[in-house]
Protein backbone atom coordinates (compact mmCIF):
# COMPACT_ATOMS: atom_id res chain seq x y z
CA UNK A 1 0.00 0.00 0.00
CA UNK A 2 1.14 3.23 -1.37
CA UNK A 3 -0.38 5.44 1.27
CA UNK A 4 -1.09 6.16 4.89
CA UNK A 5 -4.14 8.05 6.72
CA UNK A 6 -3.21 11.79 6.85
CA UNK A 7 -1.26 11.64 3.58
CA UNK A 8 -1.76 14.24 1.21
CA UNK A 9 -2.88 12.98 -2.48
CA UNK A 10 -3.93 14.50 -5.20
CA UNK A 11 -6.03 13.00 -8.19
CA UNK A 12 -4.70 12.33 -11.52
CA UNK A 13 -6.17 14.86 -14.29
CA UNK A 14 -6.13 12.22 -16.55
CA UNK A 15 -8.82 11.93 -19.21
CA UNK A 16 -8.67 7.94 -19.44
CA UNK A 17 -11.32 6.78 -21.83
CA UNK A 18 -13.92 4.23 -21.08
CA UNK A 19 -15.72 3.11 -17.74
CA UNK A 20 -13.64 4.97 -14.73
CA UNK A 21 -14.82 5.22 -11.29
CA UNK A 22 -12.95 8.62 -10.92
CA UNK A 23 -15.61 11.44 -11.36
CA UNK A 24 -14.38 14.04 -13.37
CA UNK A 25 -15.14 16.75 -10.60
CA UNK A 26 -12.26 15.35 -9.09
CA UNK A 27 -9.70 15.09 -11.39
CA UNK A 28 -6.70 17.61 -10.19
CA UNK A 29 -7.71 18.17 -6.24
CA UNK A 30 -6.37 17.85 -3.80
CA UNK A 31 -7.46 15.84 -0.56
CA UNK A 32 -6.26 13.55 2.14
CA UNK A 33 -6.52 9.84 2.23
CA UNK A 34 -8.90 9.06 4.89
CA UNK A 35 -8.35 5.32 5.19
CA UNK A 36 -8.27 2.51 3.19
CA UNK A 37 -11.23 0.72 2.02
CA UNK A 38 -9.36 -2.42 0.99
CA UNK A 39 -8.48 -4.32 -2.01
CA UNK A 40 -10.81 -4.81 -5.37
CA UNK A 41 -10.46 -6.23 -8.43
CA UNK A 42 -10.33 -2.93 -11.01
CA UNK A 43 -13.64 -1.91 -12.05
CA UNK A 44 -12.46 -0.54 -15.23
CA UNK A 45 -11.23 -4.02 -16.61
CA UNK A 46 -14.09 -5.80 -15.19
CA UNK A 47 -16.47 -3.53 -17.15
CA UNK A 48 -14.94 -5.23 -20.49
CA UNK A 49 -14.95 -8.57 -19.24
CA UNK A 50 -11.25 -8.66 -18.33
CA UNK A 51 -10.60 -10.50 -14.70
CA UNK A 52 -9.51 -6.95 -13.03
CA UNK A 53 -6.60 -9.20 -11.49
CA UNK A 54 -4.98 -7.40 -9.67
CA UNK A 55 -6.60 -5.93 -7.14
CA UNK A 56 -6.67 -2.62 -6.79
CA UNK A 57 -6.03 -0.79 -3.60
CA UNK A 58 -9.16 1.33 -2.85
CA UNK A 59 -8.58 4.26 -0.61
CA UNK A 60 -11.15 6.83 1.17
CA UNK A 61 -9.90 10.23 0.36
CA UNK A 62 -11.42 13.38 2.13
CA UNK A 63 -11.64 16.97 0.28
CA UNK A 64 -12.60 20.19 1.61
CA UNK A 65 -15.78 21.36 -0.72
CA UNK A 66 -14.05 24.62 -0.85
CA UNK A 67 -11.40 23.01 -2.90
CA UNK A 68 -13.48 21.29 -4.72
CA UNK A 69 -15.64 24.51 -6.29
CA UNK A 70 -14.62 27.88 -6.04
CA UNK A 71 -18.00 29.58 -4.90
CA UNK A 72 -19.17 26.80 -2.61
CA UNK A 73 -22.42 28.54 -0.77
CA UNK A 74 -21.32 26.30 2.98
CA UNK A 75 -19.05 26.72 5.77
CA UNK A 76 -15.40 26.34 5.13
CA UNK A 77 -15.77 23.33 6.87
CA UNK A 78 -18.15 21.48 5.06
CA UNK A 79 -16.13 18.49 3.14
CA UNK A 80 -16.72 15.53 0.77
CA UNK A 81 -15.34 12.06 0.53
CA UNK A 82 -15.21 9.75 -2.39
CA UNK A 83 -13.69 5.95 -3.06
CA UNK A 84 -10.51 6.88 -5.18
CA UNK A 85 -8.52 3.93 -6.81
CA UNK A 86 -4.85 4.24 -6.12
CA UNK A 87 -3.54 4.47 -9.77
CA UNK A 88 -6.00 7.82 -9.74
CA UNK A 89 -3.43 9.26 -6.72
CA UNK A 90 -0.12 10.87 -6.85
CA UNK A 91 1.71 12.29 -3.81
CA UNK A 92 0.70 15.80 -3.33
CA UNK A 93 3.50 17.94 -0.99
CA UNK A 94 0.90 21.59 -1.14
CA UNK A 95 -1.44 22.99 1.44
CA UNK A 96 -5.13 23.09 0.60
CA UNK A 97 -5.84 23.10 -3.17
CA UNK B 1 -36.36 16.54 -8.92
CA UNK B 2 -39.85 13.59 -8.24
CA UNK B 3 -40.96 13.95 -11.85
CA UNK B 4 -37.74 13.17 -13.34
CA UNK B 5 -39.09 10.16 -15.24
CA UNK B 6 -36.49 7.15 -16.02
CA UNK B 7 -36.77 4.08 -18.28
CA UNK B 8 -36.88 1.36 -15.16
CA UNK B 9 -39.91 3.71 -13.95
CA UNK B 10 -41.92 2.23 -16.83
CA UNK B 11 -40.43 -1.01 -17.47
CA UNK B 12 -42.75 -2.62 -14.68
CA UNK B 13 -46.22 -2.32 -16.96
CA UNK B 14 -46.81 -5.70 -17.18
CA UNK B 15 -48.04 -4.76 -21.38
CA UNK B 16 -44.54 -3.40 -21.70
CA UNK B 17 -42.27 -5.21 -24.13
CA UNK B 18 -39.37 -5.53 -21.67
CA UNK B 19 -42.04 -7.64 -19.38
CA UNK B 20 -43.03 -9.82 -22.34
CA UNK B 21 -39.43 -10.09 -23.27
CA UNK B 22 -38.43 -11.04 -19.63
CA UNK B 23 -41.22 -13.81 -19.35
CA UNK B 24 -40.02 -15.50 -23.00
CA UNK B 25 -36.73 -15.13 -21.25
CA UNK B 26 -37.80 -17.12 -17.66
CA UNK B 27 -40.39 -18.82 -19.64
CA UNK B 28 -37.01 -20.98 -21.89
CA UNK B 29 -35.48 -20.65 -18.62
CA UNK B 30 -37.54 -23.04 -17.01
CA UNK B 31 -38.34 -25.06 -20.03
CA UNK B 32 -34.55 -25.85 -20.41
CA UNK B 33 -34.18 -26.85 -16.77
CA UNK B 34 -31.60 -23.68 -15.94
CA UNK B 35 -33.70 -22.53 -13.16
CA UNK B 36 -36.33 -24.27 -11.14
CA UNK B 37 -39.74 -22.28 -10.06
CA UNK B 38 -39.11 -22.35 -6.44
CA UNK B 39 -35.84 -20.20 -7.85
CA UNK B 40 -37.79 -18.02 -9.27
CA UNK B 41 -39.89 -17.25 -6.63
CA UNK B 42 -37.18 -17.17 -3.87
CA UNK B 43 -35.68 -14.50 -5.78
CA UNK B 44 -38.56 -12.81 -5.94
CA UNK B 45 -39.32 -13.33 -2.39
CA UNK B 46 -35.48 -11.96 -1.79
CA UNK B 47 -36.61 -8.81 -3.72
CA UNK B 48 -39.47 -8.03 -2.31
CA UNK B 49 -38.24 -7.91 0.87
CA UNK B 50 -35.49 -5.38 0.05
CA UNK B 51 -37.00 -2.20 1.01
CA UNK B 52 -36.45 1.05 3.24
CA UNK B 53 -38.09 -0.69 6.06
CA UNK B 54 -35.07 -2.60 6.42
CA UNK B 55 -32.49 0.47 7.00
CA UNK B 56 -35.16 1.57 9.40
CA UNK B 57 -35.40 -1.79 11.82
CA UNK B 58 -31.46 -1.18 11.49
CA UNK B 59 -31.33 2.30 12.68
CA UNK B 60 -34.12 1.75 15.08
CA UNK B 61 -32.14 -0.92 16.91
CA UNK B 62 -29.22 0.76 16.92
CA UNK B 63 -31.18 4.05 18.80
CA UNK B 64 -32.02 1.04 21.70
CA UNK B 65 -28.77 -0.75 21.90
CA UNK B 66 -25.35 0.60 21.70
CA UNK B 67 -23.66 -2.53 21.16
CA UNK B 68 -25.59 -2.65 18.06
CA UNK B 69 -24.89 0.52 17.12
CA UNK B 70 -21.16 -0.14 17.72
CA UNK B 71 -21.35 -3.02 15.25
CA UNK B 72 -23.40 -1.09 12.70
CA UNK B 73 -20.66 1.64 12.28
CA UNK B 74 -17.80 -1.09 12.17
CA UNK B 75 -19.28 -4.05 10.19
CA UNK B 76 -22.79 -3.12 8.36
CA UNK B 77 -23.23 -6.59 7.09
CA UNK B 78 -22.98 -8.29 9.89
CA UNK B 79 -25.50 -6.08 11.71
CA UNK B 80 -28.10 -6.64 9.15
CA UNK B 81 -27.11 -10.31 8.96
CA UNK B 82 -27.92 -10.17 12.78
CA UNK B 83 -31.79 -8.76 12.02
CA UNK B 84 -32.86 -11.35 9.43
CA UNK B 85 -31.68 -9.28 6.40
CA UNK B 86 -28.82 -10.51 3.44
CA UNK B 87 -26.99 -7.90 2.72
CA UNK B 88 -24.87 -10.71 0.44
CA UNK B 89 -24.06 -8.33 -2.40
CA UNK B 90 -20.78 -8.25 -3.09
CA UNK B 91 -20.28 -4.66 -2.40
CA UNK B 92 -19.14 -3.59 0.80
CA UNK B 93 -21.87 -1.72 3.45
CA UNK B 94 -20.82 1.38 5.15
CA UNK B 95 -23.17 3.05 7.52
CA UNK B 96 -21.91 6.66 8.68
CA UNK B 97 -23.50 8.57 12.00
CA UNK B 98 -25.01 11.46 12.30
CA UNK B 99 -24.62 13.61 15.35
CA UNK B 100 -24.62 17.34 16.80
CA UNK B 101 -21.65 18.42 14.89
CA UNK B 102 -21.85 16.37 11.34
CA UNK B 103 -24.85 15.93 8.74
CA UNK B 104 -24.25 13.13 6.30
CA UNK B 105 -25.65 13.06 2.62
CA UNK B 106 -24.63 9.96 0.03
CA UNK B 107 -24.61 10.26 -3.83
CA UNK B 108 -23.23 8.72 -6.59
CA UNK B 109 -22.33 10.77 -8.90
CA UNK B 110 -21.13 8.30 -11.38
CA UNK B 111 -24.62 6.45 -11.98
CA UNK B 112 -27.22 4.86 -8.92
CA UNK B 113 -24.81 3.01 -6.55
CA UNK B 114 -27.03 2.30 -3.87
CA UNK B 115 -27.40 -0.27 -0.98
CA UNK B 116 -29.37 -2.30 -2.98
CA UNK B 117 -28.90 -5.00 -0.86
CA UNK B 118 -30.51 -4.18 1.99
CA UNK B 119 -32.84 -1.11 0.81
CA UNK B 120 -33.98 -2.00 -2.50
CA UNK B 121 -34.14 -0.34 -5.22
CA UNK B 122 -33.28 3.77 -5.25
CA UNK B 123 -36.08 6.21 -5.53
CA UNK B 124 -35.97 7.60 -9.13
CA UNK B 125 -35.06 10.98 -7.82
CA UNK B 126 -31.55 9.33 -6.43
CA UNK B 127 -30.75 8.15 -9.85
CA UNK B 128 -31.67 11.73 -12.01
CA UNK B 129 -29.08 13.93 -13.10
CA UNK B 130 -30.07 16.90 -10.86
CA UNK B 131 -29.58 15.26 -7.57
CA UNK B 132 -26.23 13.33 -8.88
CA UNK B 133 -24.77 17.02 -9.80
CA UNK B 134 -26.23 18.83 -7.12
CA UNK B 135 -25.52 16.83 -4.04
CA UNK B 136 -22.09 17.37 -4.35
CA UNK B 137 -22.12 21.20 -6.01
CA UNK B 138 -24.71 22.46 -3.33
CA UNK B 139 -25.68 19.80 -0.71
CA UNK B 140 -27.36 22.43 1.35
CA UNK B 141 -29.58 23.44 -1.30
CA UNK B 142 -30.28 20.11 -1.73
CA UNK B 143 -30.97 19.29 1.51
CA UNK B 144 -33.45 22.36 2.22
CA UNK B 145 -35.63 21.30 -1.11
CA UNK B 146 -36.23 18.67 0.92
CA UNK B 147 -37.25 20.40 3.95
CA UNK B 148 -34.38 20.24 5.71
CA UNK B 149 -31.93 22.72 6.67
CA UNK B 150 -28.80 21.56 8.86
CA UNK B 151 -28.50 23.73 12.18
CA UNK B 152 -26.07 26.08 12.56
CA UNK B 153 -22.27 24.90 13.41
CA UNK B 154 -23.22 21.44 11.78
CA UNK B 155 -20.71 20.24 9.15
CA UNK B 156 -22.21 18.44 6.09
CA UNK B 157 -19.96 15.50 4.63
CA UNK B 158 -21.20 14.24 1.41
CA UNK B 159 -20.49 10.82 0.53
CA UNK B 160 -19.93 9.96 -2.86
CA UNK B 161 -20.15 6.55 -3.93
CA UNK B 162 -17.81 5.99 -6.59
CA UNK B 163 -16.68 2.52 -6.41
CA UNK B 164 -16.86 -0.35 -4.36
CA UNK B 165 -18.70 0.88 -1.37
CA UNK B 166 -22.25 1.02 -0.41
CA UNK B 167 -23.21 4.09 1.74
CA UNK B 168 -26.22 4.32 4.59
CA UNK B 169 -26.70 7.33 7.26
CA UNK B 170 -27.53 6.04 10.57
CA UNK B 171 -29.71 9.40 11.73
CA UNK B 172 -29.89 11.22 15.05
CA UNK B 173 -32.54 10.12 17.27
CA UNK B 174 -35.33 12.45 17.30
CA UNK B 175 -35.82 14.14 20.95
CA UNK B 176 -39.01 13.82 22.58
CA UNK B 177 -38.81 9.93 21.51
CA UNK B 178 -37.85 8.61 24.94
CA UNK B 179 -40.77 6.54 25.78
CA UNK B 180 -41.15 4.66 22.07
CA UNK B 181 -40.12 0.64 21.41
CA UNK B 182 -38.42 -0.21 18.50
CA UNK B 183 -40.94 -0.65 16.42
CA UNK B 184 -42.85 2.89 16.68
CA UNK B 185 -38.90 4.00 16.21
CA UNK B 186 -38.66 2.63 13.11
CA UNK B 187 -42.02 3.90 12.23
CA UNK B 188 -40.17 7.45 12.18
CA UNK B 189 -37.18 6.69 9.99
CA UNK B 190 -37.88 7.57 6.18
CA UNK B 191 -35.74 6.84 2.91
CA UNK B 192 -34.78 10.29 2.71
CA UNK B 193 -33.65 10.28 6.31
CA UNK B 194 -31.31 7.06 5.54
CA UNK B 195 -29.58 8.92 2.34
CA UNK B 196 -29.50 12.27 4.33
CA UNK B 197 -31.15 14.81 2.48
CA UNK B 198 -33.67 15.00 5.59
CA UNK B 199 -34.08 13.85 9.14
CA UNK B 200 -36.15 11.97 11.01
Amino acid sequence: MTYEPGDRVRVLPSAKPGHVRTPGYLKGKSGWVEALIGEFPNPEELAYGHSGLPERPLYKVGFLQADLWDDYEGPAEDYLYADVYEHWLEPFEGGST
Amino acid sequence: MSDHSHEEAGSGRTTSPYAARIRAIEALLLEKGVLTEPEVQDSISYMEARSPANGAKLVARAWMDEDFEELLLSDAKSAASQLGMKPEHPAEFVVVKNTPEVHNLIVCTLCSCYPRAVLGRPPDWYKSFAYRSRAVREPRAVMREFGFEPPEGVEVIVHDSTADVRYMVLPMRPTGTEGMDEEELAELVTRDSLVGVNVP
